[in-house]
């Protein structure tokens, strides 16, 4: 029986890559005083109700897509959660 | 000869690029809606600029999944010339059709703006009849046109002879001040290992007549019909 499950993906540019909305974050929050923030990257946060036999199967089913349509994989790295 | 303009939800320079290649250079021009697979017999495939599915997710990322691209995917591999302008470019960089990526302009600025852009390469169909070196005033308009690729895909790109056009000065020079958008080694435009697939940011078919400004960018239309005519790219089944 398929069960329906909630998959969480987030995707962040890669750590080699420059992320110039991350930059100009934390530039605005070093000018709000807020010297501690040593860094920000700015990425995507995608929610998915999938339905699937198994948690297994849900997790690559939303690797796929991820690797496939919501990630750019030549910029970015992603991660699944399933619960 | 007749050109196949790619029309996307969201397209806005189909229309320069009709335009362009029907009323200035006078060939024959075909505008083909994204649901459609059949080129119509086009001798050569223009991807316009604009915010194809409104450039949702990211540039270019819903568009590569449109049903004409396996067509022009096909094309290409039949040895067509396919060109993209600026929307045109990213789209053809999601389809994995030229390599790299688009990240925001550096200055997280949409830079809409006349620049200068020097052609590194005549040994493609779209810039056959430039001199390498030779400088042209033409506009951009975009917002993520800050080329990256990883070291490596740098590397080969440039020992290929794969990077087409760069920005530069009006003197040719390739300086930061004259890169708008932070690409890697000031790249403007690039072409796949074959060399028949181009695409760059900036427009060159809306810098075609005095009119509008500059008409510098004729040059690439111009370059791909007298190519055709010397019967270089045969498309197979065609």
């Amino acid at each position: 029986m398929p069960q329906t499950y909630k998959a969480r993906v987030f995707v962040t540019l890669k750590p080699s890559v420059f992320d110039p909305q991350g930059h100009v974050i934390v530039e605005s929050l070093h000018s709000m005083g807020y010297a501690g923030v040593a860094d920000v990257r700015q990425g995507k946060y995608f929610e998915l109700d999938v339905e699937a036999e198994s948690a297994d199967a849900a997790r690559a089913m939303v690797s796929d897509v991820s690797n496939r349509l919501l990630a750019n994989p030549v910029i970015e790295s992603y991660r699944v959660d399933v619960a | 000869m007749k050109f196949a303009i790619v029309v996307f939800p969201g397209s806005n320079c189909d229309h320069d690029a009709y335009h362009a290649t029907t009323a200035v250079i006078g060939q024959q021009a075909e505008m083909i809606w994204h649901k459609e697979t059949d080129l119509r017999g086009a001798d050569a495939i223009i991807l316009p600029g604009g915010f194809a599915h409104g450039d949702y997710l990211r540039t270019g990322a819903i568009a590569r999944f449109s049903p004409v691209m396996q067509s022009v995917q096909a094309f290409a591999d039949a040895g067509g010339p396919v060109v993209g302008f600026c929307n045109g470019f990213q789209i053809l960089l999601e389809a994995g059709m030229l390599e790299g990526a688009m990240l925001r302009n550096r200055s997280l600025q949409y830079r809409c703006e006349h620049v200068h852009v020097r052609v590194e390469r005549n040994d493609t169909p779209w810039t056959g009849l430039c001199q390498p070196g030779q400088v042209m005033r033409i506009p951009i308009a975009h917002g993520e046109g800050n080329y990256y690729a990883a070291p490596e895909v740098i590397d080969r790109l440039e020992k290929n002879g794969q990077v087409i056009f760069r920005y530069a000065t009006a003197d040719g020079e390739t300086t930061d001040a004259a890169n708008p958008n932070g690409s890697l080694h000031n790249i403007a435009g690039i072409c796949n290992e074959r060399r028949n697939v181009v695409a760059l940011m900036p427009h060159p078919e809306r810098a075609c007549e005095a009119a509008l400004g500059s008409a510098d960018g004729k040059v690439v239309l111009d370059s791909v019909v007298a190519s055709l005519r010397a019967g270089v790219p045969v498309v197979a089944g065609r």
